[in-house]
């Protein structure tokens, strides 16, 4: 058979990881580290706190001695940690770091900037609330991006297609579109009844935007030779839509999917936080009003590993859709 | 092997066909491409067309295959004119342009797909695939494939539809010269396959007399057959006999490209 040879060989780039003993050990010194010091300022607060915070501690050494005792039957959990344990003893590090100039010092204005002690204790103790809010979050945010990503898409393939569409639908997307979506809030407040109802129309507005512009711009930046292709073996006006033209545009759509992406997270927490009354953006400014600043970290880290997790399923479910494309474009 | 004995090729003809566009430099003139050109091909026969770039070559291609109109003339599939592009005149380009969100497999399917015949003529996909050699690569994707093989794909694409005329637009132009000539030996087994009617472009003089039943050269601006060559070489042709290379020499002088004497 001709040219075997040029198949890419599907083995990964990344060099193969071989654990050292000093990256094992690092996580469980680090932790011991962080809580010794710890310790040292523990007299400063209230017994409780410190002892979920050393906890923690704890529970990171055992796990990382278990997992160092498991390494030798799996080489996947080798490869994980030696890709993992720097970052995590980085991680554990600058918690301590943050315990130090926190707790440990006074270098930040308080109540303003609790230690990582007292952040714990708060998302500790107000699970059900936070569990509950990011919920409600989810659901909003699923819900208004959801809708968002429907129009978008089916705006964006029209305007991409057809001309006239293109005609009269560009003005509206160039003029209505860069406004960001939050600057709607006070109308959209006086329109809808229902503040939840306003905030997924808000999310969605702001996710239709990228999806549509980006959508337009694939479509209509098809390769004129795939369409000719399509055309001389039969395809009519559906397939070169449907089986040519949009999957052509697929990379695109999914860089309008990530934009649209991060202005819904914006347009979420900015809309909770001034007319809906759940989610984590109202979670946010309550504990504010109280000025209970432990709860608006634990908050914002729930943030960070909710908003992370979502981005990196979008991640997943673009690699597995364009695995046409490997080797062919990074990004 | 019932898809590819049956034959089921088609004449072409064209007559007095021209075509013009708006000067690239000045909107209001327009520049003949091809001005009354006429030619016909009997059903069954390979055809090259060979001439310097720009003399519209690509542009009789895109008439035939339907993509564009004709300002003027006629264009037949047997008795039928041409309007519009249709699955029963295939074209294959020198960049394969497989769809690279494809299985080679999809590819090679697409035009039945395309139709909606996928049900019915699955089988015949197989057939294709062997056709071309390509049945191990079904499930790659065209950038794992070579030059080569992506071109073999491109031709088995076509084909899949039966097509009463193949319409080739320098399809090995792209390839090196030792995958080119393996390639015209590959297209030529599938034109005696299939029996398929065949227009060629070509810049490769080599090649139209290796592959050919005749040849047509074409002056441009506006585009003409300026001359028809038969090739009456016996089957398979030697590169290197003597009435192969006198006919190359023949040509040659008729392009003024013998070099400087």
């Amino acid at each position: 058979m001709e040219a075997q040879e040029d198949l890419i060989p599907e083995a990964d780039v990344e060099p193969s990881h071989i654990l050292r003993w000093r990256t094992m050990l690092a996580v469980p010194l680090a932790a011991a580290f962080a809580s010794g010091v710890h310790s040292l300022f523990a007299s400063k607060e209230s017994p409780i706190e410190t002892h979920s915070y050393t906890l923690l501690f704890g529970e990171v050494i055992g796990v990382s001695i278990v997992l160092a005792l498991m390494r030798r039957f799996s080489r996947g959990l080798r490869r994980w940690m030696a890709s993992m344990w720097p970052i995590f003893t980085a991680a554990i590090l600058t918690l301590c770091v943050w315990d130090v100039i926190t707790l440990g010092f006074r270098m930040l204005p308080m109540p303003y900037f609790p230690g990582p002690s007292a952040v714990l204790r708060s998302l500790i103790n107000d699970r059900t609330l936070l569990l509950d809010s990011t919920w409600h979050s989810l659901v909003l945010l699923l819900s208004g991006y959801a809708l968002g990503t429907l129009v978008g898409l089916v705006s964006g393939v029209c305007i991409g297609w057809s001309s006239p569409v293109r005609y009269w639908g560009m003005p509206i997307l160039k003029v209505v579109g860069p406004i960001p979506a939050t600057a709607w809030i006070p109308l959209a407040m006086v329109i809808s009844p229902s503040a939840i109802i306003s905030a997924a129309g808000l999310i969605a507005l702001s996710v239709w935007f990228p999806v549509t512009m980006l959508t337009a711009s694939g479509i209509s930046n098809t390769r004129a030779s795939y369409l000719d292709v399509a055309r001389t073996l039969g395809g009519g006006r559906a397939y070169l839509i449907f089986h040519v033209a949009i999957p052509a545009a697929v990379p695109n759509i999914f860089i309008g999917l990530f934009m649209g992406l991060g202005a819904s997270f914006l347009t979420l927490v900015v809309a909770e936080s001034v007319g809906v009354k759940s989610g984590l953006g109202w979670y946010v400014s309550w504990a504010q009003g109280w000025a209970e600043y432990g709860k608006v970290f634990a908050a914002l880290i729930i943030m960070a590993a909710f908003f992370s997790t979502i981005m990196t399923l979008l991640f997943k479910v673009r690699d597995r859709l364009l695995v046409w494309q490997k080797g062919v474009i990074k990004w | 092997m019932v898809a590819i004995s049956e034959r089921e090729a088609s004449s072409l003809v064209v007559e007095k066909v021209s075509k013009s566009f708006p000067a690239p430099d000045d909107r209001l003139t327009r520049r003949a491409v091809l001005d009354g050109i006429s030619f016909s091909l009997v059903a069954g026969e390979l055809v090259s067309l060979i001439g310097p770039s720009g003399c519209g070559k690509s542009t009789l291609l895109r008439l035939i295959a339907g993509l564009d109109t004709a300002d003027a003339g006629e264009l037949l599939i047997g008795d039928e004119p041409i309007v519009g592009p249709n699955a029963e005149r295939g074209l294959v380009f020198q960049d394969p342009n497989l769809f690279p969100w494809l299985t080679v497999r999809r590819n090679i399917e697409a035009g039945l797909a395309a139709r909606g015949v996928l049900r019915e003529k699955r089988e015949e996909v197989n057939e294709f695939m062997r056709l071309v050699g390509l049945e191990i690569f079904a499930n790659a994707y065209p950038h794992h494939l070579s030059g080569g093989m992506a071109q073999r794909a491109a031709l088995a694409r076509a084909l899949i539809n039966h097509p009463k005329v193949l319409l080739l637009d320098e399809p090995l132009g792209a390839l090196d010269a030792f995958t080119r000539m393996r390639m015209q030996d590959e297209v030529l087994r599938l034109w005696q396959a299939r029996a398929t009617t065949m227009l060629l472009v070509t810049h490769d003089i080599d090649e139209a007399i290796y592959m050919s039943d005749r040849i047509m050269i074409m002056t441009p601006r506006p585009g003409r057959i300026e001359r028809v060559i038969p090739v009456n070489l016996d089957r398979p042709r030697q590169r290197n006999s003597d009435a192969f290379l006198r006919l190359r020499s023949d040509i040659l002088n008729f392009l003024h490209l013998a070099g400087t004497t």
